[in-house]
């Protein structure tokens, strides 16, 4: 059977240099897989190129996702499919207030209109769960958010629009031991209400040790070096990378 | 204006839909004395109106076409016919205004948004006014909401001839003159000491005529403690050749008086909009201008303040969008003239598809003016490597105490906003407009919520072509 999220032998590009080099992944519905790996590894770009940034280039390889080839689809198209992203530094949109920007992209989620008191409703709970001041609700995109408070942004987003597979790019960067506690609670949530699938993009461990993680993969210098199971990370936190810099 | 809530629904054509003319009397085109004399004539101008119109007409001839600014070679004076009567007198109900020009302000929602929000209501078609209405209401508060030439005769002649482009003489530029010249239409307003108007006046203007001209002048005056907001809107449909719009409003804002100016300016783009507009605030006034260029081939257009009184201050809010063709040259000016005077000038400019946007401000602080604040903002956005944008600020500051600032920014939209959006399911063009109705957001939330609107259906028509 195939899986949520098939990457075959994925090779990509940024301005002719190669980052990814014959990736291959795939994730199950409902599974919680790792990528890690150092600094400058490529790990933000297999992340980036899942939800389809145009700033890298696929040169050869495949991404099926919920059996559909997404290689070349557009970001909105495969956002509509179901996947997501919470972004490492999300950009800062004045004059747009997420809640009217959420409405937007949930509406268009969703494929239909969501009356305005249901999604209010909706909001108020998530922000509850998330402990975030409701202001933040009419305040615009990200513009002068805390670090935390980008990262919780993003985990809202991704409990309001429901993805099917959300790739979580360094969420856990950054946070006070309180914001980890809080967007380890969405993520559990994602998981348990959703029945969510997750790539995880992380330094540390700190937001897996309330998740059950079923795959760990080590990206160095854009190859894939081994994937183990979540046993992989306390080696990895023992040992650091040192063993597979050489590949 | 028109079906506010459907964006789906907009459609340029509301503005582009010309009516055959069928004029009742059309000058023909040039400046001469001659032709002055006859629109005097053909106004009823008191005497000294006509000579007034005279001697502007005599400075315009000496005065040399301005050259700092975007070209004006496209324009030629010979080719305007500086007056067109529309075939219908001034009423006072819409079921009486012609059918063609009824349909005209009903397909641009004038008339609904009388009805649902407005005070009162004028609209001009060609050179002269075609409807103007005031509640009755606001009539029995004293408030004097009519057309200009009506005022001329009435009880208020001696203000307006002690007024009557007294704050922009037909001395302070070319267009100043000719429009002293030839001016027909707009309005005058006089909000009497003590009156809040809690609704706001709107004043529509329409150039439906070809190769015509639009002279109207606005001559606002709130008295002491009073409050106004006026409405100016204005749309045009496109001809492919060169039509005018050289208007002048003049504002006189009482002490301890706020006067809320508001405009949306969509002018087709065969348009050139050489429009003068100054206000004179007593202490502890305020002006607060809101000003919305969207249309026109080329504008220059600088409100301007003067603050005269102590306490007196002023706040400009603008946004230009600057698309294919357009050279659009505006920003503000404000004279501080009093102590603790403050102003804030605060705009946005877009520039798209070959598009220039210049933005200038000048502002003056006096030797008298101790204790002031200027403050001015101003941000552009290009939207592509074909399209300019330039910041021209000006500050002449006589006096060391006072506090001054000023920041620009001029930028383009990041791929990152662009690739952020589009991953939370919005296609690439809405990102695009999503970002530029953001950065357009500080003006739109200024204006009244049908012109915020429309302005928003603007930009994502603009982001479209």
């Amino acid at each position: 059977m195939a899986g949520l999220l098939d990457i075959g032998l994925l090779n990509v590009n940024v301005s002719d240099k190669q980052i990814l080099h014959d990736v291959s992944l795939s994730i199950n519905t409902g599974e919680v897989h790792v990528l890690m790996g150092p600094n400058g590894a490529g790990k933000s770009t297999l992340g980036k190129v899942v939800i389809g940034d145009p700033a890298f280039q696929v040169t050869s390889g495949n991404i099926i996702f919920d059996n559909a080839d997404i290689t070349a689809m557009s970001p909105d198209k495969r956002a509509k499919l179901g996947l997501f992203m919470s972004f490492q530094n999300p950009p800062e949109i004045g004059g747009v207030s997420l809640s009217s920007f959420l409405r937007t992209a949930v509406e268009l989620r969703r494929g239909e209109r969501v009356k305005l008191w249901e999604f209010k409703k909706e909001l108020r709970e998530v922000m509850e769960l998330l402990e975030m001041d409701m202001s933040y609700a009419e305040r615009d995109l990200n513009v002068g958010f805390s670090g935390g408070e980008k990262k919780k942004s993003e985990i809202l987003q991704m409990l309001m629009l429901k993805p099917k597979l959300a790739v979580l790019d360094e969420t856990d960067s950054g946070l006070d031991v309180d914001a980890v506690r809080l967007v380890s609670k969405g993520i559990r949530h994602y998981i348990d209400t959703c029945g969510g699938s997750l790539l995880v993009i992380t330094h540390s461990t700190r937001i897996l040790e309330s998740i059950n993680v079923d795959r760990t993969h080590v990206l160095v210098n854009g190859n894939i070096v081994k994937t183990g199971s979540s046993e992989l990370i306390d080696e990895i936190n023992t040992n650091g990378f040192g063993e597979y810099s050489e590949v | 204006m028109n079906s506010p809530n459907k964006a789906s629904e907009i459609d340029r054509s509301i503005y582009d839909i010309r009516n055959d003319e069928d004029n009742d009397y059309r000058m023909k085109s040039g400046l001469t004395s001659d032709i002055v004399e006859r629109l005097s004539a053909e106004k009823n101008d008191p005497e000294w109106m006509r000579d007034f119109r005279l001697r502007s007409l005599e400075i315009y001839n000496e005065i040399p076409t301005p050259q700092w600014g975007p070209s004006l070679d496209g324009l030629d004076i010979d080719n305007i016919s500086t007056y067109v009567r529309p075939k219908s007198d001034m009423k006072g109900s819409w079921e009486e205004v012609p059918d063609d020009i009824k349909e005209t302000f009903e397909r641009l929602g004038i008339p609904q948004a009388e009805q649902k929000s407005l005070a009162g209501v004028g609209a001009q078609y060609d050179s002269e006014l075609v409807y103007h209405n005031v509640k009755d209401s606001v009539m029995q508060q004293g408030v004097v909401y009519t057309d200009l030439e009506s005022a001329l005769r009435g009880e208020y002649a001696d203000l307006i001839k002690e007024k009557f482009m007294k704050l922009v003489p037909p001395s302070d530029h070319k267009f100043a003159a000719l429009h002293g010249a030839v001016w027909s239409g707009g309005s005058f307003v006089y909000v009497p000491k003590g009156v809040h108007l809690d609704i706001p006046l709107q004043s529509y203007f329409r150039l439906n005529a070809k190769g015509a001209g639009q002279f109207e002048h606005t001559l606002i005056i709130v008295e002491d403690e009073a409050y106004l907001h006026f409405i100016e809107g204005c749309s045009a449909p496109k001809y492919n050749v060169a039509n005018l719009h050289a208007g002048c409003v003049e504002l006189y804002v009482g002490k301890n008086s706020v006067l809320r100016y508001s405009t949306v300016e969509n002018w087709s783009k065969n348009m050139y909009n050489l429009n003068t507009k100054r206000a004179v605030c007593a202490e502890g006034g305020r002006v607060e201008w809101v000003s919305g260029s969207f249309g026109s081939h080329t504008s220059y257009l600088y409100p301007m303040t003067i603050l005269n009184g102590e306490n007196a201050s002023v706040e400009f809010t603008g946004i230009t969008f600057a698309g294919e063709g357009q050279n659009l040259d505006t920003g503000a000016k404000v004279v501080h003239s009093a102590p603790n005077t403050s102003s804030y000038i605060n705009t946005r400019s877009i520039s798209k598809s070959g598009g220039v946007s210049t933005f200038r401000s000048s502002v003056k602080i006096n030797k008298n003016a101790k204790g002031s604040k200027a403050s001015v903002s101003c941000e552009s956005l290009m939207l592509d490597d074909i399209s300019r944008s330039d910041t021209i600020p000006a500050m002449d500051i006589r006096t060391g105490s006072c506090a001054v600032g000023h920041e620009a920014k001029i930028g383009r939209i990041s791929d990152d906003e662009v690739f952020y959006l589009m991953s939370r399911g919005v296609s690439e063009e809405d990102a695009r407009a999503t970002i530029v109705r953001g950065f357009a957001d500080n003006v739109s939330k200024e204006l009244p919520l049908e012109y915020a609107v429309e302005m928003n259906n603007l930009i994502s028509l603009e982001m479209k072509k």
